[in-house]
């Protein structure tokens, strides 16, 4: 616009031109984000079409359905009972989700606990209290942790981070949920960082210059005032990072030691929904009641996921409405 | 014009390739997926010594193989356990042929443990109730007062179906046990783990050893070795199958007849199985002479 006002009326006939130009553009990029839209509803309706059986077909319901997939069952002896069992390869197949669900929930957990609070206080640092080098070096270096391939993160946790954490912690397992759990919170910083970052810098100014007015120091600044006003942005990424902690695949399959055990203990090895759909997957019949099993474990993956994001987002708007003070 | 052109290239390729469709004679070799390396190995050598004759070799599980022999879709089914007798009544009753079973190899499981783990030896019995968790500490097998941590393969992994079939007779692996990935990963894991057992090829690695095995409580620990293998003294052994819908003849049965000659035979070695011992060579080969029989154990 300021380039028109400089050059002068331009003439009708370019004018017209560019307008069509405008409209092409716009036009593709609709197309793009349609197309964008489109495969991902494809990837979806492509894996739940595979996972359908499991509710519909007679065959797959022999050996399974929702009551065994999701129920107690009276699998074991009877002096030892194992109600949830992840056995497909089995005289009677076994198909209990329960231990590969507590599994991914356990890993995630210590991931998330490790990775939001080391996240969002590097963040804090970084925004508040580095100085100016130390801040344009960090940004830069943490997110290149995001760049290290998670087999690469899987590697070193399996041969180097699992010694360290069962020589420190003396465990029996030298593959846990807690190793597990600590290379994936490594997989996960590096998003909660960045997310949080952007959110604390979008903070206005004024906000801390009126904090440091009423005579609250730098700490009392970021934690009172700077953050909660970046809340918001801090919570978005956390929830992203709860979504790459579930999905993230490879880091489990090498860390985790892969039994299926339903049990709360956290030294145990542990066997989580996407490991489990990674080694099976391969090998598995085509068309088989196994197979379908796994398309369905994909679908619930893709489907928590997706709650979680968009829940996310429904509480980044109330929240982002309250502390603008928009709900008024 | 331009489409006339096209398709008539397009015939001409046609002719061509039935022209050499011809020419080349094509045998399709398909199963278990423990035998497609030794299959494609069998494959390279074979077709080195006799151009014109095109083997084609590809996995997809014994239950695959089986599956194809049945309908016709493939002229050699490679199995790593024996047909059952419902399968092969399904060829018989589909194809209308016997079915001609041929031992073409042997394959042997061994036990490893830590190298400072006391325990030298474990009977069948034993091992079956460390996987199946019953038993779940060393000293009740005679070594120390530790936690046993047993470590498994993928379900994905014939090793596993065999070691399930045969060692834990048919019985779950207990939910503890650890999944790897390969031979590899698990002796690798074993060797870091002083509390560890696992199972896998007889291969060797630094830190690990491998158990006597016994039969029962009364025989003798049986060591891995080649020797005890052949003699069909190690009691985790199994033969590798090569199933036929009739007897083979022609290039089929050409192929057939040099797997298991001494030449093809020296071919199992290297890619870490082990040769049939010179009598079931020599059955093997009979059974390829001789009339089309219902394999019996």
């Amino acid at each position: 616009m300021s380039s028109t006002a400089t050059t002068g009326p331009v003439p009708a006939d370019n004018l017209a031109r560019r307008r069509r130009r405008d409209w092409l553009v716009e036009r593709l990029i609709y197309v793009a984000a349609l197309l964008a839209i489109l495969v991902i509803a494809l990837i979806f309706v492509f894996v739940g079409k595979e996972a359908l059986p499991v509710l519909t077909s007679a065959e797959v319901q022999k050996e399974t359905d929702l009551s065994k997939l999701f129920l107690p069952q009276q699998y074991g002896t009877p002096e030892v009972p194992l109600p949830y069992v992840w056995q497909p390869v089995s005289e009677v197949p076994k198909y209990s989700l329960m231990p590969l669900l507590l599994g991914t929930l356990k890993v995630t957990l210590v991931a998330m606990l490790l990775a939001a609070p080391l996240g969002i206080l590097a963040a804090i640092f970084a925004t508040e209290f580095a100085p100016n080098w130390l801040r344009e070096s960090l940004k830069p270096l943490i997110e290149l942790l995001a760049g290290i391939p998670s087999v690469v993160l899987g590697f070193f946790a399996l041969i180097v981070l699992a010694t360290w954490v069962q020589d420190f912690l003396d465990l029996d397992y030298r593959l846990n949920v807690i190793t597990a759990g600590i290379a994936l919170g490594l997989a996960v910083v590096p998003i909660i960082f960045t997310i949080s970052e952007d959110a604390l810098t979008a903070v206005p100014r004024s906000y801390r210059n009126a904090s440091a007015a009423l005579g609250a120091s730098r700490w009392q600044t970021a934690w009172r005032v700077v953050l909660p006003a970046a809340l918001p942005g801090v919570f978005a990424g956390i929830v992203l990072g709860f979504g790459r902690a579930v999905g993230e695949t490879m880091i489990v399959l090498m860390a985790s030691g892969n039994a299926a055990i339903t049990s709360w203990n956290f030294t145990e090895p542990v066997r989580t929904l996407s490991a489990s759909v990674a080694a099976e997957l391969a090998e598995v019949v085509f068309g088989d009641t196994h197979y379908h099993v796994l398309f369905f474990i994909g679908t619930l993956l893709f489907v928590i996921t997706f709650v979680l994001n968009w829940l996310g987002t429904a509480v980044v708007n109330r929240m982002r409405r309250r502390l603008t003070g928009a709900e008024r | 014009m331009r489409v006339r052109k096209f398709a008539l290239c397009l015939l001409a390729l046609a002719v061509l390739a039935g022209l050499a469709h011809a020419q080349q004679r094509n045998i399709t070799v398909k199963g278990s997926d423990t035998l497609v390396i030794l299959g494609q190995r069998w494959a390279e050598v074979f077709m080195k010594k006799n151009p014109g004759i095109s083997v084609q070799v590809t996995g997809g599980g014994t239950g695959t193989g089986i599956a194809a022999l049945i309908n016709g879709t493939t002229d050699v089914c490679e199995a790593s356990r024996p047909m059952r007798e419902r399968e092969i009544n399904d060829v018989k009753a589909r194809r209308g042929k016997d079915v001609l079973e041929l031992p073409v190899a042997v394959d042997g499981l061994a036990v490893y443990v830590h190298e400072s783990n006391p325990v030298a030896e474990l009977s069948l019995k034993q091992l079956r109730a460390i996987y199946t968790g019953a038993v779940k500490n060393w000293s009740q097998v005679g070594g120390k007062d530790e936690r046993i941590i047993l470590y498994s393969r993928e379900n994905s992994s014939g090793t596993y179906v065999y070691f399930k079939e045969h060692v834990l007779e048919n019985a779950d692996y207990f939910p503890t046990a650890q999944t790897l990935p390969g031979t590899a990963a698990v002796i690798n894991a074993v060797a870091k783990d002083t509390r560890g057992i696992g199972y896998g090829g007889i291969a060797y690695g630094k830190g690990i050893k491998h158990l006597r095995v016994k039969a029962n409580d009364e025989t003798p620990g049986v060591e891995p070795t080649l020797e005890n293998v052949l003699a069909a003294k190690y009691p985790i052994s199994r033969y590798l199958y090569w199933y036929f819908a009739g007897q083979p003849a022609g290039d089929l049965k050409k192929l057939a007849e040099w797997v298991v000659s001494k030449e093809g035979q020296s071919v199992v070695e290297n890619v870490g199985y082990y040769p049939l011992n010179e009598k079931d060579r020599a059955a093997s080969a009979a059974k390829l002479g001789g009339k089309a029989e219902r394999a019996s154990k």
